[in-house]
């Protein structure tokens, strides 16, 4: 081997640098396979291409995305793949996935109650699926299966009903009974005294997790490589309004126009709509996670319990990933306070006694947007040019390749997509509220 | 834990709070005929400040709603005061 030998490795360095013309004929390796990791291994690892650009913005775009997260990243890939919109930017205020999506406990699911919401977030999954392939990028994803749990006979009524329900929308859904339940969680504490028996439960097989940052990054690389602009560092200030429509933005980074614009900015967008002149049904609050020290396999399955408010899985590093329910204070601190991490961490020692042992490494929280029905947002807004995709609140990691399509799809063509159109502004007014709150007694 | 200070009892545990909507988010009252769009204002949309906020809520354990003026970012309080207090406009929805 060549690079055995340090002397000759150091030479080989200095021809590099004494024929720079030579150096640049060398392909670099934009391709990820296992063929490209086996060569660059070979060359030392010196070919890799950077996985985004990042340019200077530019004064002028056909589209611009506010928001740099999981939806903004996806609408920008969607726009450039599906529509051949490539003259596009996405603007973030800080850093890549820096916002929910880098934050998110990364459940992935479409166990909801209502037909409009199946369709919503089936179309997620099912493009979860083959996404790893499209944009050539591994985002981990892992169909291990969700298990809500059902604490009493009334709630295994209701199992059976959110299953029946899920059925008939076409998605996959099982009804578990408390045995099948000690078969996916061998730990869960089931004995009759506990302070919330277990009954059963629902079950979707095809649910899992999936890698949050390799979501955005994923995103982010294979729309710079059709040509979008993504530019980090840069806040969206104000909107420039001219004759009732919005022209674009001014940024921390200049004026920059645009003939449609998407607002993806999750927690934060009450606070841009009124820059925008109009109110949103959001409030924001934090949403908090935390995890425990790495340990070997031991849950194999995602666990939710509507009783404890506490859900589980474990990550390949090994650690708990341990999420619950909001803050009770509306906030953009994003911190997280210490009475609901102590309901979420009891609920958890509750349900698996033997973790209790355990240490808990990190703790932090994402502003989430919630809406009174825990649905979504996603048309144009009371500002003409104005797009929003917004209101997903706790649950909206699951959605990203749908949120992308949809968002797209409205910025491209200016009208709703069958699938979006029952999430419009317009429900508020018109009492067509998609009501998973109480559906699907929704907390993820 | 955050303390909030109900103007009844003094400062207790943020867990004894319900937060009850904006201060001054008046339901649309009358003969007139009301619009879906000021009926879906007054039910749905928020102010959902980002800094400075202007709040009702109520203090469980004594029952009573009151005006809590507030930061969204450090939250941090300014005031809070019994209804009818404070700038003489109870800011209540009636
Ligand atoms: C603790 C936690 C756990 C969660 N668990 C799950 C889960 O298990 N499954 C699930 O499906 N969902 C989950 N969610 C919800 C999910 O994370 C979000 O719904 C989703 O990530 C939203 O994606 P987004 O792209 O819309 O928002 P974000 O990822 O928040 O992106 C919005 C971006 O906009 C940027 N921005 C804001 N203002 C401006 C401005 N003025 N100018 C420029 N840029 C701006 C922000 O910096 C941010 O990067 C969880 C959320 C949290 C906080
Ligand atoms: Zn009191």
């Amino acid at each position: 081997m060549v690079f055995s030998h340090g002397a000759a490795h150091e030479a080989a360095l200095s021809l590099v640098i004494v024929r720079p013309r030579k150096r640049q004929r060398r392909a670099m390796t934009r391709h990820y396979s296992a063929f490209s990791l086996f060569k660059e291994g070979l060359r030392g690892q010196k070919g890799w291409q950077q996985a985004w650009r990042s340019p200077q913005p530019k004064p002028r775009y056909d589209i611009l995305i506010i928001g740099g997260g999981g939806h903004g990243l996806a609408t920008a890939y969607y726009l450039a793949r599906a529509h051949n919109i490539r003259n596009v930017a996405v603007i973030e205020k800080g850093w890549l996935g820096g916002g929910n999506t880098g934050r998110n406990t990364t459940v992935v699911r479409s166990n909801y109650f209502f037909p409009e919401s199946t369709a919503l977030y089936d179309l997620a999954l099912r493009l979860y699926e083959t996404l790893g392939r499209d944009i050539n990028y591994n985002i981990m994803l892992s169909q291990r299966g969700i298990i809500t749990l059902a604490h009493s006979e009334a709630e295994m009524e209701m199992a059976a009903r959110t299953v029946n329900a899920m059925q008939i929308n076409g998605t996959d859904a099982e009804l578990f009974d408390a045995k099948d339940v000690r078969r996916v969680l061998p730990l869960l504490n089931v004995s009759p005294q506990a302070r919330y028996p277990v009954f059963g439960g629902v079950w979707q097989g095809r649910a899992g997790t999936a890698r949050h940052d390799a979501v955005a990054w994923g995103y982010a690389r294979a729309a710079d490589r059709l040509g979008v602009d993504i530019i980090q560092s840069c806040e969206v200030e104000e909107f420039l309004v001219e004759g009732g429509r919005c022209r674009g933005v001014r940024t921390s980074r200049g004026e920059i126009r645009a003939e449609r614009t998407g607002m993806v900015v999750a927690g934060h967008s009450s606070h841009l709509a009124a820059k925008a002149g109009f109110r949103l049904p959001i409030t924001s609050y934090a949403l908090q996670a935390c995890v425990s020290e790495p340990i070997k396999p031991v849950l194999d399955t995602v666990v939710l319990s509507p009783g404890t408010g506490t859900y589980a899985s474990q990550s390949d590093k090994g650690e708990l990933v341990i999420g619950g329910a909001l803050d009770r204070v509306p906030s953009y601190g994003q911190r997280g306070n210490l009475p609901v991490l102590e309901d979420v961490v009891s609920g958890l020692l509750e349900m698996f006694p033997s973790f209790r042992q355990l240490r808990l490494m990190r703790q932090w929280a994402g502003i989430v947007d919630v809406t009174p029905d825990s649905s979504p947002i996603l048309g144009e807004s009371p500002l003409p040019g104005l797009f929003l995709n917004c209101g997903w609140g706790t649950g909206g990691f699951k959605a990203i390749p749908a949120g992308g399509t949809l968002l797209a799809h409205l910025l491209a063509t200016g009208t709703h997509h069958d699938i979006s159109r029952p999430f419009d502004l317009d429900r508020f007014a018109r009492g067509r509220l998609i009501d998973e709150a109480a559906g699907s007694g929704i907390a993820h | 834990m955050q303390l909030f200070p109900c103007p009844f009892c003094g400062p207790r545990s943020e867990s004894e709070f319900h937060f009850g909507g904006d201060a001054g988010n008046h339901r649309p009252e009358g003969f007139r005929a009301v619009t879906d769009g000021e009926w879906s204002n007054y039910l749905h949309a928020r102010n959902n400040p980002r800094g400075a906020a202007n709040e009702i809520w109520m203090h469980m354990t004594c029952g009573e709603v009151f005006r809590m003026e507030r930061d969204t970012v450090h939250h941090r309080v300014a005031r809070s005061f019994a209804p009818g207090e404070g700038d003489g406009h109870d800011g209540m929805a009636h």
